[in-house]
């Protein structure tokens, strides 16, 4: 390909220059990704002055092309001459994050906050500063929800009167007219206030943050609830009663469900951030009266915080105020009219017990786990059963056994197939703790009804359930109690079954061994050989791969490779091709 | 050809009197002013025969935020977009007339496997969004789905290959010996229409409604039974907020005819049944708002009850004014303006055409009883306009309690020609200049009209034509 005057290493970057202009956006985007290549081909002095400026007029692109291009250009200082020239970087960001699509703006700010950091103090002030003040008063919203991103990274590194102006304009972002760029001034709220000084956090920011906190748009409130947490934890604790807290139950008695339900799912945060005192007295009622909302969201939400609230009690107070306070609201919850709220509770309930010790657990939350055992809402009383092992810790699994079994039994038998499958997947779970004398007693002929559910997927789940269960009882249960009952299947007149038979020795032939596989399983494998229907021939084909490695080598020599060998003979294509693997697999050729 | 552009919209120097000057400014309020304005023709957009194909005709009309778009569909499911052009210095009597910016294809016809049923591609509603960068933004929705598309300028080109001449011919690879960077150069405008999401599969019924919320985050679109609340960024989920279908479908007594969010309170809507009711809701107070918080409903007059009360009383529009304090309902006969903070009936309740409640007999069957008519208010709030029968349209001043009515027609589509009120006779003696009820033409409806947020001009759709007309200025 080198000519005379040519330079062949040029032709490859020549074509991925070119294809940054191709119309197929794969080719487009694949040269985007090659942006390194093509500025290390053209070194420092043309990227700059040529291919910096090209890129900044592309933001007609792609959105996937334009976030391609934004993430690049925030590791791109070395190829443009390194911190010295880092400046340069800064048109085609300031471009890529005045566009429509949150996404790719968002990935330009964060290259922007990236290379900020590789800028010299003198060009932060220089080049830098002077963008987010181009952006923060740009006609369009697009390019002031960008500003809001970058304050506090310019902030700690710039004058005393460049600070003072950083700070001006985040103020006037907040009481922007256009909901967008408030909702983007307070969700950089609280970054921005870490990285002011404690007088400005109290002068500027705590004003900010009550007049965001009370805005007219419920969108913009629900992200000062966010704020909150930051603002507290920056505060002295003597501050947060006169400059927090007024906002914060405001917040959480708000008109808005929306806005209550920030706040019951950043309760924990909230918790932590305020620290033991406010909580006892402040966020403990507050608690208690999302857990009582009228709006079935906030409820759920709240119900979903029950245990980490309780957990991150004080000490001291802990065990009363669950008692006093909290158990009560719970009580009723679990009987609650709305079902999410209900399946909520039910995925933390449990967690409780561990908390208040076997008594208290005994004597009142037992009969609220054997309450939500009876629930009409399947997804309930799975999530109980799903977490049963918190309480199996603390006061045995015994207790709950008599509620256990019928509502296993009722689940197990749910006319919708997904609540089947999800108690199938935790009867491993339940085996091991109930124990294996319960369990032959009560749970397993479910666990073989699942075979021959109506359902590929159950019967899936069910063989996939076996082979834990042997996993867990041992391969001497497994002999005496599954592979009988797995065998018989093998004359099922339903071919679906004599199939699960199959699957069934695939999953269990490694669980079981050498021993039970070679003298009880493979028999029924090469038996069912002769098979009249053509897909449980080549299943055996399969089974037989599948076990092959299993069996002693006498018995693949003596008995599998005569079958195999005439089942590559088969009629049907598919039986043959499988017989030809396993041959060809087990290396029996 | 879809919309020819008319040689008729030109703009002729008016030389007039002073005394027309100082009649127009007394009475020409900013903003959009009173009824006192004289309306004159400026531009008529659309094909001129008479044959009308389906596909052309108009099915919306909507201008953008700040009135220099003006977008419309159609039932072939495209949408064309004018732009007001700039004024002209050396005339300023003559404001910047409307032409076509961009036409695309919106939606396509399709097939609904699952149900059998076709999905047709006429546009039901244009919503544009705030401006919220160089671009402009709008919704547009059939009866399924929402696409959000995009209209944005492009004035460059990149130029320049290394492997290829800008005609495409191929270059032999061995002369190349420098890396070339492509270059911008300017270039001709090119308006692009780019369709950014798709919302789909949300709707059983047809959606009658979006609307988008001042947040500028959400919007919501409505079919007969339901109230959908949508992400502008997120197509593949939406809330719902509203559901009045009954268990029993048999037990259906009512339907969604309209829905929109407040101008300004973003957790406030309203939708009107087809039983004459309007209800606001409030999104702060629950997820679902299936209980409304505010009921607004006139008790019927037992003296007009008759067959059709129930038809007629369907409400087919319902738009909130730009202040956000009143709303306004159309229903087949009149026009209603509520106060939000009065529930138990409506402040005003303008009469379009009353002449038609003895006619309600031969509209039913001929099935224009159940013509979907819509209605706008000017600027500033102080008129309001709807469409009415034989291409008539009327306006109400709400402060004068004056009305008119004005005709979209080529007859009188004279350049800057001042429109000529018109007058129905109810019956009896038909008097010089007025029409009887008989000579009517129900085929010639104005269904769709729009108003520009600021200045005194309107769009009126006529079946397949889109007329202009602006104030008369001097």
């Amino acid at each position: 390909m080198a000519g005379a005057d040519g330079d062949d290493s040029l032709y490859p970057i020549a074509v991925l220059i070119d294809e940054l202009r191709n119309e197929d956006v794969q080719l487009r985007l694949n040269s985007i990704k090659k942006l390194s290549t093509i500025a290390l081909a053209l070194g420092v002095e043309r990227t700059r002055t040529e291919l910096l400026p090209f890129l900044t007029d592309t933001i007609y692109d792609e959105d996937e092309v334009l976030l391609a291009l934004a993430e690049q250009l925030g590791s791109f200082t070395a190829l443009v001459g390194g911190p010295d020239f880092v400046y340069c970087l800064l048109p085609p960001l300031e471009s890529l994050a005045t566009v429509e699509e949150t996404v790719v703006r968002d990935k330009a700010v964060e290259s922007l906050r990236k290379i900020s950091h590789e800028h010299s103090p003198v060009d932060l002030e220089v080049h830098f500063e002077p963008l987010v003040k181009r952006l923060a008063s740009g006609d369009w919203f697009t390019s002031r929800t960008s500003a809001c991103g970058l304050f506090s990274v310019c902030y700690p590194r710039v004058s005393s009167t460049v600070k003072a102006e950083i700070r001006q304009h985040f103020r006037t972002l907040c009481s922007d007219d256009t909901p967008m760029v408030r909702r983007a001034a307070a969700s950089k709220l609280g970054e921005f206030a870490k990285v002011l000084e404690l007088d400005y956090v109290k002068s500027d920011i705590i004003p900010l943050f009550t007049t965001l906190a009370s805005d007219e748009q419920d969108s913009v409130r629900l992200l000062a609830v966010e704020a909150c947490v930051s603002i507290a934890q920056l505060l002295p604790q003597e501050d947060l009663e006169a400059l927090v807290m007024p906002t914060l139950r405001q917040a959480a008695e708000d008109k808005s469900w929306r806005v209550r339900y920030m706040v019951a799912d950043k309760f924990s945060e909230l918790q932590k951030a305020v620290g033991p005192e406010i909580t006892k007295n402040d966020l403990v009622p507050a608690f208690q009266n999302l857990l009582k909302d009228c709006e079935a969201e906030v409820r759920a939400a709240a119900a979903n915080k029950v245990k980490e609230f309780c957990e991150n009690l004080p000490d001291d107070s802990k065990e009363n105020i669950i008692m006093s306070h909290i158990l009560p609201c719970v009580k009723e919850l679990v009987s609650d009219t709305n079902q999410h709220v209900k399946s909520a509770l039910a995925s933390v309930i449990m967690g409780l017990s561990t908390i208040l010790g076997k008594d208290d657990t005994i004597e009142h939350l037992l009969p609220l786990f054997l309450a939500q055992l009876k629930d009409e809402c399947p997804e309930v009383r799975l999530n109980i059963i799903s977490n049963l092992d918190c309480v199996n810790e603390v006061i045995g699994i015994r207790q709950l056994s008599q509620s256990l079994l019928p509502a296993i039994v009722e689940l197990a038998e749910d006319a919708k197939w997904r609540v089947r499958l999800a108690i199938i997947e935790y009867m491993p779970l339940l085996a091991g703790q109930l124990g294996v004398e319960f369990f032959d007693e009560k749970l397993n002929s479910l666990c073989m009804a699942w075979l021959v559910d109506h359902v590929y997927a159950i019967r899936e789940a069910a063989t996939c359930n076996l082979m834990k269960l042997v996993e867990k009882f041992g391969a001497e249960w497994a002999q005496n109690t599954i592979v009988p009952k797995v065998v018989a299947m093998a004359n099922d007149p339903n071919y679906l079954h004599r199939m699960t038979t199959l699957f069934c020795i695939n999953a269990l032939s490694e669980a079981c061994g050498q021993d039970i596989t070679t003298k009880q399983m493979l028999p029924i494998v090469l038996k069912m050989s002769g098979d009249q229907v053509a897909n449980v021939r080549f299943n055996v084909a399969k089974s037989l791969q599948k076990i092959g490695p299993v069996l002693e080598n006498t018995a693949l020599q003596a008995e599998v490779k005569p079958v195999l060998e005439k089942l590559a003979t088969d009629q049907d294509m598919d039986v043959k091709y499988f017989a030809q693997e396993a041959i060809s697999v087990l290396a029996l050729a | 050809m879809l919309l020819v552009e008319d040689g008729l919209g030109i703009c002729v120097v008016h030389l007039s009197l002073s005394l027309s000057l100082s009649l127009s400014l007394s009475l020409s309020g900013a903003g959009g002013g009173g009824n006192d304005v004289q309306w004159c023709f400026s531009q008529v957009k659309g094909a001129i025969d008479d044959d009308v194909a389906e596909a052309d005709i108009i099915s919306t009309v909507e201008f953008n935020h700040s009135g220099e778009l003006l977008a419309t569909g159609d039932k072939g499911g495209r949408v064309v977009i004018f732009q007001q052009e700039p004024e002209n210095k050396s005339q300023p009597q003559c404001r910047g007339e409307y032409n076509v910016y961009s036409t695309f294809q919106s939606h396509e016809p399709e097939f609904d496997y699952l149900k059998s049923l076709e999905i047709e591609e006429k546009i039901n509603k244009i919503r544009w969004l705030p401006q919220k960068n160089a671009a402009q933004f709008l919704l547009s929705t059939n009866d399924k789905t929402i696409k959000l598309w995009k209209i944005s300028e492009r004035d460059k080109r990149p130029e320049g290959y290394n492997l290829k001449e800008e005609d495409g011919r191929y270059r032999d690879p061995t002369t190349v010996t420098t890396l070339r960077v492509p270059v911008f150069r300017p270039m001709d405008l090119m308006v692009e229409a780019s369709p950014r999401r798709v919302f789909a599969n949300a709707h059983t019924y047809h959606i009658n409604s979006i609307s988008v919320n001042s947040d500028y985050e959400t919007y919501l679109s409505a079919d007969d039974l339901r109230v959908n609340l949508w992400h502008l960024e997120i197509t593949d989920r939406s809330f719902n907020i509203v559901d009045i279908k009954p268990a029993n479908m048999e037990e259906l007594t009512e339907v969604i005819t309209a829905t929109e969010f407040h101008p300004n309170q973003c957790n406030t809507f309203v939708y009107s049944s087809s039983k004459g009711t309007i209800r606001l809701c409030d999104m702060r107070e629950s997820a679902l708002c299936d209980k409304h918080s505010k009921l607004f409903e006139e008790p019927e007059d037992p003296s007009n009850r008759s067959f059709f009360s129930e038809i007629i009383s369907s409400i087919s529009d319902v738009k909130f004014s730009h202040n956000g304090r009143y709303m306004m309902t159309r229903d087949y006969l009149s026009v209603k303006i509520w106060d939000l903070n009065m529930e138990s009936r409506p402040v005003e309740t303008y009469q379009v055409h009353e002449y038609l409640r003895s006619k309600l007999c031969s509209l039913y069957e001929n099935d224009c009883i159940f013509d979907k008519f819509e209605c706008c208010w000017n600027g500033n709030d102080s008129v309001v306009m709807t469409g009415s029968y034989n291409n008539f349209f009327r306006m109400f001043d709400r402060g004068q309690k004056k009305d008119v009515t004005l005709e979209a027609s080529r007859e009188s589509s004279k350049p800057r020609a001042v429109l000529k009120p018109r007058k129905v006779s109810a019956g009896g003696k038909r008097k010089k200049d007025e029409i009887s009820v008989d000579s009517l033409d129900f085929n010639k409806k104005i269904l769709h009209t729009a108003w520009h947020p600021q200045e005194n001009i309107i769009a009126v759709a006529t079946t397949n034509n889109l007329y202009i007309f602006q104030d008369k200025l001097n």
